[in-house]
């Protein structure tokens, strides 16, 4: 299978070849992938950009935003630009790309029809500034995740919930069985994902689209955000007994029954696989907390800075190009664990999780993540005001929302 | 002082004046060129890139609005006068031990000294197993019978500053112990002879003559700790990332978090504005006492 | 400065010889009560230093299942060398599955040109402030001491536009001055520091000698201040090996240290962590200063011992 997919992949930048011109360039490219499968998926790229006769410079980085960002910024002010480099898509490089410092990709996308291609097309706008597209997405990553621990519930004797609320309503019969209701790691960034994730399912996908999209703060002080405080406030006292700090040291508890759930990503699920776990026999997923089946069309999209060498220009279009192509889309997903942008790729090596991720893809439950409907610096405030909340059992449902609605009215 | 007070300022001591050129110019371009240039970027809204766009004072108006940030100087005064006394006196006493001639010297010095050479990330990381409740201390003291023993700093927000500030004597007191014990090694053999001719007793030899004599050295490491309180970042985020919740914020971490990640390179300017004040309203004061304050000869 | 030094300005005694014996602040016997409490409490303190390593060792001897049963005290029920092997040659980070290896040579590179010359630099400056101050220089220090205090990410820009302006961005030189103007502040104050520390009367002989500026810093102070040239050595082989942020802002991947591998194996958020590689992974990357820490102790000797002050 593997095999097929590489040859495939080879196959198709041999395509390329004969389109564009010849000329090889060694081009840099900066990402932050660098975990076992997430180098893997990267390979993935940088063996059919070699293949297409280019010499891929690889430079990773771990640790996204706050070590990616002086980097670019520094190598692209310092005159010394990488060849591409990997970015949070949506309003994160508006001003790179504003100040002129990073590549118009409108051509390309057009002669590639990037706008037919690319599912959902949400992804390819959050590329898009006025009118011209500057990036490629290349995956979906979903958060709105909730993973069960099947052997927890039996423990305690309730059926698994298929819902946040069955879920909350068992969670008085696990503490009697001395099992953690709710696992969260201790570090802000997992409380602000589990925060999100009560919000956009249980408020639903248009309140959450028109509060941190159009910033109304009249639907943020309304009763549907009164329910997620709520939940919010039902899930701080659920966590409150969990004591780890990593987000995989929470899924293992998960996964060893000390705790009923988690609410976490899709790359929760590497950890599930690692335990020898089944999807389905022993933890359930629920996308969207079984309330509102959508997931968030967050993912990884690549930049390329302005470059003078006619050569490496050349080298980044090939590169664009391929990104995107079929085969390694298919190629690299499957690495990554994460969805591919193309609706018309198949995936038949996928697992029972990620085809229901799939699956509400093909129904368009889809949503577009904050960063790219808000300012990384108005998130910013909102996620520490949510992470505030959990922490503090002092501070009452009622109140944060009231500062939540201050945050959203002054937002941009 | 010594001869440099002689008349005749402009190429006496030449020599001196061009070994000091590296010194003037970062002195001048970067650090003082580099603080100026930050001021004034802080009355600007820039965002990712830097721009001459100002906005007054609303950064500082944000800054002290922000439950963020007054925790976090909270946590840095806790901190830094915690961290401070301790690694002092430990530094000193562990100096002082290792001065009394004994064997093994080299072996007990790098076993201090090792946790200043590991990354603070997996440090970090030790630490917060070793606290764990469940599966660190609190679990094995637990596990011997002591059912009520509780001991989980990381997890509660309330003594969250004092988890990292164990693991911070553990990195940073073999440096200070090192330092002292160069500091003790400049002292003069025949100061020991004298003191036990006279027979002084060796904490009041010590107390009295040892310490005035290191004074220069106690400065040095004063400000080495210093330095590295205000500028304290690492360990917070490889231990908590700031959590729980934002209980264990540090300044360092505000500007960082500021610039970097939310994406408002004003806001983090304007935190270290205040932190690079804080730190001027108090060197100013130390640097007229020691230099103005004794023009000798 | 070294006007605390009154107290004792009697002349040394060295009439009875018997008195001096070794050189400590007493003299010694092999067992007693004070070398039981001595040795005790350095054993005790020592014990608390050396549990972090315990857990780092033991958990870097572990496979992955054993770690996810949670006792971190414990030791290998079987013992693997597999995260060492990993994390020195096997880890990836994008494509290259070369683990720490591939940064030793740049990390080399950069530690050590940076270091000789940020000392170099520091020692002159602490020697020309100590003892031949001129007009102005106070101020200068000051400033630099208030260097000291700026968090390093602040000056990140400022700085690159300095580089590229001088061009020398995106290169080892650049790099190798940034260590020398961070490393600069502290290292300044150690030695200015600890050279008026230093007896004044050295300095004065020398003069009436007729030694010059360079003449006494290398034949005087130089051989004097062993001890405080350790510990600078100490604080810059660890700051700059351990530097992360200044090797990957001001170079290219070519130059990349050996820490940014180290911060992809250890520190990627999503996907497994392998708290077994991570931890061989940082105990490798310790290992060239813990070595340097060892060597150079041993010159850790007396400074002034009698003899130094005849030279």
């Amino acid at each position: 299978m593997r095999y097929r997919l590489l040859t495939a992949a080879f196959a198709a930048t041999a395509a390329l070849n004969i389109a564009g011109p010849l000329q090889a360039a060694e081009l840099e490219v900066t990402h932050w992938w660098t975990s076992g499968g997430e180098a893997a998926a990267v390979a993935e790229f940088a063996k059919a950009f070699d293949a297409s006769g280019h010499k891929w410079i690889d430079g990773a980085i771990a640790g996204s935003g706050g070590t990616a960002r002086p980097i670019m910024i520094s190598r692209i002010t310092g005159g010394d630009p990488m060849g591409a480099t990997q970015f949070n898509h949506g309003r994160q490089a508006e001003e790179l790309v504003e100040a002129g410092l990073m590549r118009d990709l409108t051509d390309i996308a057009e002669e590639g029809k990037w706008r037919e291609v690319v599912h959902p097309s949400s992804l390819l706008d959050s590329c898009t500034l006025d009118g011209k597209i500057y990036c490629v997405p290349v995956n979906i990553h979903s958060q709105q995740w909730l993973w069960l621990s099947n052997a927890a519930f039996e423990k305690a004797g309730v059926p698994v919930p298929t819902n946040w609320e069955e879920y909350a309503a068992a969670a008085p019969a696990l503490e009697e069985a001395g099992i953690i209701p709710l696992a969260v790691g201790q570090q802000p960034w997992q409380t602000t994902l589990a925060f999100q994730v009560l919000l956009t399912a249980i408020a639903g996908p248009d309140a959450y689209t028109k509060i941190f999209g159009e910033k109304d703060a009249d639907l943020a002080a309304g009763e549907e955000l009164a329910k997620v405080f709520e939940a919010a406030a039902q899930a701080r006292s659920m966590s409150a007994k969990s004591n780890v700090q990593d987000w995989n040291q929470a899924t293992n508890m998960v996964i060893t029954g000390q705790a009923a759930g988690q609410i976490m990503g899709d790359w929760a699920q590497g950890e599930f696989q690692v335990a020898g776990q089944v999807a389905g026999e022993d933890y359930t997923c629920l996308p969207g907390l079984g309330v509102n089946e959508v997931i968030m069309t967050g993912g990884d999209a690549f930049y390329f800075p302005v470059l003078d060498d006619e050569e490496k220009s050349a080298a980044q279009a090939d590169l664009a190009k391929l990104m995107l192509s079929p085969e390694v889309q298919v190629a690299f997903n499957l690495k990554k664990g994460s969805l591919p942008v193309r609706g018309d790729v198949d995936l038949e090596a996928a697992n029972d999780c990620m085809k229901k991720g799939l699956e509400i893809l093909a129904q368009g439950n889809i949503i577009q993540s904050p960063d790219q409907l808000m300012s990384a610096d108005s998130l910013t405030q909102i996620n520490d005001l949510f992470v505030e909340f959990f922490n503090n059992t002092s501070i009452t449902a009622e109140d944060a929302q009231k500062r939540f609605v201050d945050l959203v009215a002054n937002a941009d | 002082m010594h001869e440099a007070r002689r008349p005749n300022p402009l190429f006496r001591n030449l020599s001196a004046k061009i070994a000091a050129i590296p010194m003037i110019l970062t002195a001048l371009v970067v650090f003082a060129g580099g603080t100026i240039w930050t001021i004034i970027y802080s009355f600007t809204n820039s965002r990712l890139l830097p721009r001459e766009n100002f906005v007054g004072l609303d950064q500082y108006e944000r800054l002290w609005s922000s439950s963020k940030w007054i925790i976090s100087i909270q946590n840095l005064l806790i901190y830094g006068v915690c961290l401070l006394v301790f690694s002092l006196v430990v530094g000193f006493l562990l100096a002082a031990l290792l001065d009394q001639k004994i064997r093994f010297e080299n072996t007990f010095r790098t076993i201090f000294l090792y946790p200043f050479a590991l990354s603070f990330i997996v440090t970090g990381l030790v630490w917060q197993w070793i606290l764990n409740p469940q599966f660190g201390v609190e679990g094995i003291v637990r596990s011997l019978g002591w059912t009520s023993f509780s001991f989980d700093p990381l997890y509660n927000a309330d003594i969250v500053i004092y988890g990292i500030l164990i693991a911070a004597l553990w990195q940073s007191t073999g440096l200070i112990m090192c330092l002292m014990l160069a500091g003790l090694r400049g002292i003069d053999e025949d100061i020991w002879k004298a003191a036990r001719v006279d027979g002084i007793p060796m904490w009041k030899t010590y107390a009295f003559i040892v310490i005035p004599m290191m004074r220069p050295v106690f400065i040095t490491t004063l400000v080495i700790i210093a330095s590295g309180i205000v500028k304290v970042y690492d360990l917070v985020v490889a231990q908590t990332g700031g959590g729980p919740g934002i209980a264990s914020e540090v300044p360092a971490k505000y500007v960082y978090d500021a610039m970097f990640l939310s994406q408002n390179l004003g806001q983090g300017f304007a935190a270290s504005t205040m932190m690079l004040l804080t730190v001027l309203i108090v060197l100013i004061p130390w640097a007229y006492l020691e230099f103005g304050g004794k023009k000798r000869g | 400065m070294a006007d605390v030094t009154i107290p004792v300005s009697a002349p040394p005694v060295h009439a009875d010889e018997a008195l001096v014996g070794p050189s400590g602040p007493r003299p010694r016997k092999v067992i007693s009560r004070r070398n039981i409490i001595l040795y005790g409490t350095l054993f005790v303190v020592a014990v608390y230093y050396l549990l972090p390593l315990y857990v780092m060792i033991v958990t870097s001897l572990k496979g992955m299942p054993e770690i996810r049963l949670g006792n971190i005290f414990s030791p290998p029920v079987e013992i693997t060398f597999q995260p060492w092997v990993k994390a020195w040659a096997e880890a990836c980070t994008g494509l290259n599955c070369e683990g720490l290896s591939r940064g030793f040579w740049n990390s080399v590179r950069i530690t050590v040109p940076s270091v000789v010359l940020s000392i170099a630099i520091a020692s002159v400056n602490g020697y020309a402030l100590a003892n031949w101050r001129f007009k102005g220089a106070d101020v200068f220090f000051t400033i630099l001491i208030f260097g000291a205090f700026i968090p390093y990410q602040v000056m990140l820009y400022p700085i690159v536009i300095m580089l590229r302006e001088i061009g020398l961005y995106g290169g080892l030189y650049g790099l190798i001055i940034v260590h020398c103007i961070f490393g600069m502040p502290i290292l300044t104050l150690l030695f200015r520091n600890y050279f008026t520390s230093l007896p004044e009367e050295l300095f004065k002989a020398a003069r009436v000698d007729g030694a010059g500026f360079w003449g006494i810093y290398f034949k005087i102070m130089l051989p004097m201040s062993l001890p405080i040239f350790v510990v600078a050595v100490i604080l810059q082989v660890t700051g700059i090996w351990n530097d992360f942020l200044f090797g990957v802002v001001y170079t290219r991947p070519d130059y990349y240290p050996m820490t940014v591998q180290l911060n992809n194996i250890v520190n990627s958020v999503q996907g497994v962590k392998e708290y077994n590689v991570n931890m061989a992974a940082t105990l490798l990357t310790g290992l060239v200063p813990l070595i340097v820490y060892f060597i150079s102790g041993k010159l850790f000797v007396r400074g002034i011992a009698a003899g130094a002050v005849k030279g």
